[in-house]
């Protein structure tokens, strides 16, 4: 998921670094307000640690093997403040020293891998850790969806980053990175459980307790659900775009669009044809998300109930 | 034996440059006129006397992020512009001493990424070039559509060139003494630093972790080693072995860094983050900063004027 340089346009390169020294700036800020003098070398370690981590493979199949990513546990086991800067120092030495991910990329890689993945890991986590009401089984069960939506959630926004650049056309970029990344997600899912078994049995007051409600936590928990919202429907709508072609030869010239008419990009967008099919998918991918938290809060509440009759 | 550690072929460029290079994971050795020092397989600074080398790390920073930015700003299609701009990433390279042979080889490791960008040759309207049937669908590639994919891959390629001159002539310490002069945020540089003092002391640990799991399980690499048997069970059993592997490191470094706090309490740490003064760029410097500039803003005007 690392994206190198090259696959980018600029523009597209440099709002991600926008974005991403926005998001970073703030949690700096709150980092250095909330937290002790105790979580500066927490935190470098940690992230020394997370990249150890990515070496402990175990072979999947056919010479493949799955590894993990870390902004998950990262999350878990800080908070989401902490992990932001963590889950940045990781990437940022990765694209400076080991050419993995590019340097002009690296706002959009940041954006992914370390605001994206830790606002949705918290967002999840939180959510799910406060619906099983601090059962054992919720903690590997928030870790593990914590870990595949981070992973599958962050894929979706480096195709939809390469598809506004115009390098590959959202309807193959959408599918295929999703795709690969939802069974990456699994692995990444499983070992994540494991570590937190790990932890569970030797330190149990590192991850035992549900999270407590980190300041400004709130903020992330709604940043992560609106991240997870706002990629579920724009994905499928890229992607389901008809013209995905043009789309994509318009957003090649993005530099140009500052001299060409505005009016002539925007008959192309909203099409009474297009937009049909486009509510469609846009319905379609809120429809599904509100299914799938429609069954998660009805199975916590449903556990939650029968546990006093029990 | 090592190489046994890592059959898979998973994260670059770790795992690669371990193949590439087992021995060097065992450690320490002597250089004359050089303190012992760890050389660490992970570590991509080469230590060589050139012009290159001794450049002031802030000014290769910056050039090397410009050469980056004037790479993806050249316009498709200014194939004589990325000609001279791979001219100018070849004599870094040749005066840098690290060989051409060398870059060119790392910069290999980043190229499975292009085929995200395979799917322009065949979406791309212009003249067919090769038309043929993959399933159930006819695939046309067009010489467009090759050049565009040419044009992404060529872009990728000479950035992580720069980027690895960068790496491989600069030690870690000057890159960090760079991201301060350009302002980044104090804490995070620290955070860079804390977590590069730390890599190799917790990579070692991830290869002690390594190297005792395969000592307790074996590995039967290929199925004629043991027929009929995988090691290591299922692959749910594999993975939650490997995440044990992980809270075993992430515990082993909690508790290192509260070992760290003490030590830093110890020597007088108060909370806040310092780093030392840093001092002026030289003037030689200065001056190849400016000329360097220059040079990629030229190219930058020459591609949009030509071609943009």
């Amino acid at each position: 998921m690392h994206i190198p340089d090259g696959f980018l346009s600029t523009l597209v390169a440099i709002i991600f670094w926008v974005s991403s020294i926005v998001g970073l700036a703030y949690a700096l800020r709150r980092t250095g307000k909330d937290l002790g003098e105790r979580q500066v070398p927490l935190m470098g370690v940690l992230a020394a640690a997370i990249f150890a981590g990515q070496m402990l493979n175990f072979s999947v199949t056919g010479g493949t093997s799955g590894h993990l990513l870390g902004a998950a546990l990262a999350t878990i086991l800080v908070g989401p403040w902490p992990a932001v800067v963590v889950m940045t120092t990781v990437v940022s030495v990765q694209a400076l020293v080991f050419q993995d991910g590019g340097l002009l990329a690296l706002g959009a890689n940041l954006f992914n891998m370390a605001i994206i993945g830790v606002a949705v890991s918290y967002f999840v986590y939180a959510s799910l850790r406060r619906m099983t009401r601090g059962a054992s089984w919720g903690l590997f069960a928030s870790g593990f969806a914590a870990a595949w939506s981070s992973i599958f959630i962050a894929s979706l926004a480096a195709a939809l980053q390469l598809a506004l650049s115009g390098t590959t056309p959202a309807n193959l970029a959408v599918p295929a990175m999703g795709g690969i990344h939802a069974l990456i997600g699994v692995g990444e899912g499983l070992i994540t459980v494991g570590a937190l078994a790990f932890l569970y049995a030797t330190r149990r007051e590192m991850v035992g307790a549900a999270p407590a409600a980190a300041k400004g936590g709130r903020g992330v928990w709604a940043l992560g659900l609106g991240i997870a919202l706002l990629l579920s429907v724009l994905s499928p709508l890229a992607s389901a775009h008809p013209d995905g072609l043009e789309w994509v030869a318009e957003q090649e010239g993005f530099l140009e669009a500052a001299r060409t008419p505005l009016f002539n990009l925007i008959p192309d967008y909203v099409l009474p044809g297009v937009s049909n099919e486009a509510l469609a998918t846009i319905l379609a991918g809120i429809l599904g998300t509100l299914i799938v938290f429609g069954v998660v809060v009805a199975v916590a509440y449903l556990r939650r109930s029968g546990k006093p009759a029990a | 034996m090592l190489s046994l550690i890592f059959a898979g072929a998973g994260s670059p460029p770790l795992e690669s440059l371990l193949r590439a290079n087992p021995r060097a994971l065992l450690g320490a050795v002597v250089r004359p006129g050089r303190p012992l020092v760890h050389i660490h397989f992970l570590d991509p600074y080469r230590p060589l006397a050139s012009p290159v080398h001794d450049l002031d790390g802030r000014v290769k920073f910056i050039l090397a992020v410009a050469f980056i930015l004037t790479v993806s700003l050249t316009p498709f299609g200014a194939w004589p512009v990325y000609l001279l701009l791979w001219s100018i990433a070849l004599s870094a390279e040749i005066l840098s001493g690290l060989g051409v042979g060398y870059v060119l080889r790392r910069a290999a490791l980043a190229l499975p990424f292009v085929l995200a960008a395979i799917p322009l040759a065949f979406t791309t309207p212009g003249t067919p070039w090769l038309e043929f049937p993959l399933g159930p669908w006819q695939l046309t590639l067009t010489l467009d559509g090759l050049l565009r994919f040419a044009n992404v891959a060529v872009k990728s390629w000479l950035s992580v060139q720069a980027a690895i001159v960068l790496a491989s002539s600069t030690e870690f310490r000057d890159l960090l003494l760079a991201m301060r002069a350009v302002r980044i945020p104090r804490l995070l540089v620290a955070m860079f630093g804390l977590m590069w003092r730390y890599l190799f002391v917790l990579v070692d640990e991830a290869v002690r972790l390594m190297r005792a799991r395969s000592a307790r399980s074996g590995i039967a690499r290929r199925p004629a080693d043991a027929p009929g048997r995988r090691p290591g069970g299922s692959l749910a059993w594999r993975a939650k072995v490997a995440g044990g592997m992980a809270g075993n490191l992430f515990l082993r470094a909690v508790d290192r860094s509260d070992r760290i706090y003490v030590a830093m309490l110890s020597r007088g740490y108060d909370g806040e983050v310092r780093s030392f003064a840093t001092q002026p760029v030289p003037p030689g410097a200065r001056v190849t900063l400016w000329i360097g500039l220059a040079l990629l803003g030229l190219l930058w005007l020459g591609g949009i004027l030509v071609w943009g």
